[in-house]
């Protein structure tokens, strides 16, 4: 019996030794400075803010601290849980109706509506999310093929240049009105691909998110290493083998630091489109917020924002993903 | 009375670069010329111009004066017949070993070879620099004489007409250049390849070499004076150093480069004072 109890004891002694050495084991290799040092940083942020933020009156209230935004967050949630409940409701009924119909007489006419409520936060989230993506695909697809050509050939880049340096410091802003006015004018359609609304913002987003990558794929394809394209010469690479062989791997680095400046650019002009020009998206969120005037309105604009961040912050973390997924350098600190 | 001619035949070249200060002549009339089969050294002082005249040679530089024709052909543009091997070996870091040398081979014998004699070729010739066991790593993962054993495979994949080596040896160290020193020979010796190789080690071009051109010093560098060697092969590196030729051929290259310094013409004080600033100058252009 004694042995039996001791034996036994003593296993659970051993286990539970292991589970602390484990444990212990985890903790010491736990990275803490890269989780507690940006919380801590975290903290004391909203600490900062709740205490700035109950010391501002304006004339639509308090100004919104962590608290109220955390609360809004959650109502824009419910929000849109409701819409979307509302949403089913009307298709719901209408199918009724028209199997109803149907159901007299099944040669009846019957039409289906589409839905038309309000879009909530999160529809406009969809929408700039898309439209961004959108417009900067469309920009990369002509910036990353000029840009190389820029690189390789004096000539092209003499007679591009003096285009890049007048067009690359104006607001795509300025271009707005003339981008809506052609789009209306040539874009039409019976059942359009695209909403005119979408495509004047893609369009806006494409012309800034163009610059930083034409640039940087030109800087990077001229400075490839001499010695290597002497290698490319002496072999006598065809120019597409030499593109794709020696130029692209070399020059990636550089052209997705290009593609991440486009789209932290393009992704901070889409907001201001969309705001200015009453498109969809989360810039007209804002602008409507704004509009409205409640109380909670200043709330409302602050999630806003704090997603807008986080968004931005996720789509150059996504850019950086595919970099070290194509990138030949595994070893390269990317940052 | 017919006129023999020569594999390699390098004809009053000459060339001048463009500098703000109007042209500067870094060449003027290098005249000399090869057999095939043979090894032959460009020995000088950095910046007197002879890795420019291999970048002639290779057809990287055109010539603004005289020209090269290689086996009654001239040369107007670089080609895989005329293959280099870089100081910086050159190796494409986001390819391997294999696909390194395959670049080459690939485009040198399209349509002629199979994929799979492609694929013996090229792992015929990293078996011959010892480098087979390597195949599948990446540049960054092999040491500093390693990737230039992949660039002399590299070089002969293309079985070029003439294997120019542009100081190829210099970023090693002692040991391991000695190692590849061995290599080369034995390899040039098999395949009885023409070579042509710039250096500015005294020791390496005695060894090495057929033949040693000495360049006087620039500006308008040309061919000071062409020495050959006649050690027999293959050659023993610890028995040639107390063999009195090694040394009577060595003591000759080392009175040439530091004696006569060779400059040719001295009268030109104006000249020398540039010397510097040229050779600035051409770094650069080379580099």
């Amino acid at each position: 019996m004694s042995t039996n109890s001791n034996s036994s004891s003593s296993f659970q002694h051993g286990s539970s030794e292991q589970l602390a050495g484990r444990v212990m084991k985890v903790i010491s290799t736990f990275d803490f400075k890269s989780v507690v040092f940006p919380v801590i940083g975290v903290i004391v942020f909203c600490l900062l803010w709740s205490l700035a933020a109950s010391r501002i009156d304006t004339s639509l209230g308090q100004f919104p601290g962590p608290a109220q935004v955390l609360s809004q967050s959650q109502t824009l949630l419910d929000e849109h849980f409701a819409e979307r409940e509302k949403e089913q409701g009307f298709y719901d009924r209408q199918e009724v109706r028209n199997a109803k119909k149907l159901a007299k007489n099944p040669d009846a006419e019957i039409k289906i509506r589409k839905y038309t409520g309000k879009e909530t936060f999160f529809d406009q989230v969809i929408t700039s999310l898309k439209t961004v993506l959108f417009g900067f695909l469309v920009a990369s697809l002509f910036a990353i093929p000029f840009g190389i050509a820029c690189g390789l050939s004096d000539g092209v880049y003499k007679a591009m240049n003096p285009l890049i340096q007048i067009f690359k410091p104006v607001s795509p802003l300025a271009w707005l009105p003339l981008i809506t006015m052609v789009v209306s004018a040539t874009y039409s359609s019976e059942s359009p691909w695209f909403e005119k609304s979408f495509l004047v913002s893609a369009f806006t987003v494409a012309l800034c998110c163009l610059w930083p990558t034409l640039i940087n794929t030109a800087v990077g394809v001229a400075n490839v290493d001499k010695d290597l394209l002497n290698v490319s010469r002496v072999i006598k690479l065809p120019t597409s083998v030499h593109i794709r062989r020696i130029i692209l791997p070399a020059s990636i680095p550089m052209i997705f630091t290009g593609l991440r400046l486009s789209l932290a650019t393009g992704w901070m002009v889409l907001i201001a489109a969309e705001m200015l020009s009453q498109n969809p998206g989360l810039g007209k969120f804002v602008w409507d917020e704004f509009q409205n005037g409640s109380s909670n309105s200043l709330s409302r604009i602050m999630v806003a924002v704090v997603v807008i961040g986080l968004i931005g912050f996720a789509l150059d973390r996504v850019i950086l993903l595919l970099q070290k997924t194509v990138s030949w350098d595994k070893q390269a600190v990317l940052r | 009375m017919s006129i023999k001619r020569k594999f390699l035949e390098i004809s009053k070249v000459g060339i001048e670069f463009p500098t703000p200060n109007g042209p500067f002549c870094a060449l003027k009339d290098v005249d000399f010329s090869i057999n095939e089969g043979e090894f032959v050294s460009i020995i000088g002082h950095s910046g007197c111009g002879k890795s420019t005249v291999l970048n002639i040679i290779a057809g990287l530089y055109q010539a603004t004066s005289g020209g090269v024709i290689l086996d009654g052909k001239e040369v107007d543009e670089p080609g895989p017949d005329r293959a280099v091997v870089f100081q910086s070996h050159a190796l494409m870091p986001w390819l391997t070993v294999y696909e390194n040398v395959a670049l080459g081979v690939e485009q040198v014998f399209k349509g002629q070879k199979s994929k799979s004699e492609i694929k013996d070729w090229v792992e015929h010739n990293l078996r011959l620099v010892k480098m087979d066991h390597a195949m599948d790593k990446k540049p960054s993962e092999i040491s500093g004489g390693m990737k230039q054993r992949v660039g002399i495979a590299r070089c002969l994949a293309m079985q070029p007409k003439v294997m120019l080596m542009d100081e190829p040896f210099g970023a090693l160290d002692a040991l391991t250049r000695a190692n590849l020193q061995d290599s080369v020979m034995q390899i040039q010796k098999e395949l009885n390849t023409t070579v042509i190789l710039i250096t500015h080690d005294v020791d390496e071009a005695v060894l090495m070499s057929d033949k040693i051109i000495m360049m006087a010093n620039g500006p308008a560098a040309k061919v000071g004076e062409i020495l050959d060697i006649n050690l027999d092969r293959p050659r023993e590196r610890v028995a040639l150093s107390k063999s009195d030729q090694f040394n009577h051929y060595r003591q000759q290259v080392l009175s040439f480069l530091y004696e006569r310094k060779g400059v040719v013409d001295i009268e030109d004080e104006k000249r020398k004072r540039t010397i510097d600033e040229a050779d600035a100058l051409e770094t650069d252009k080379i580099a």
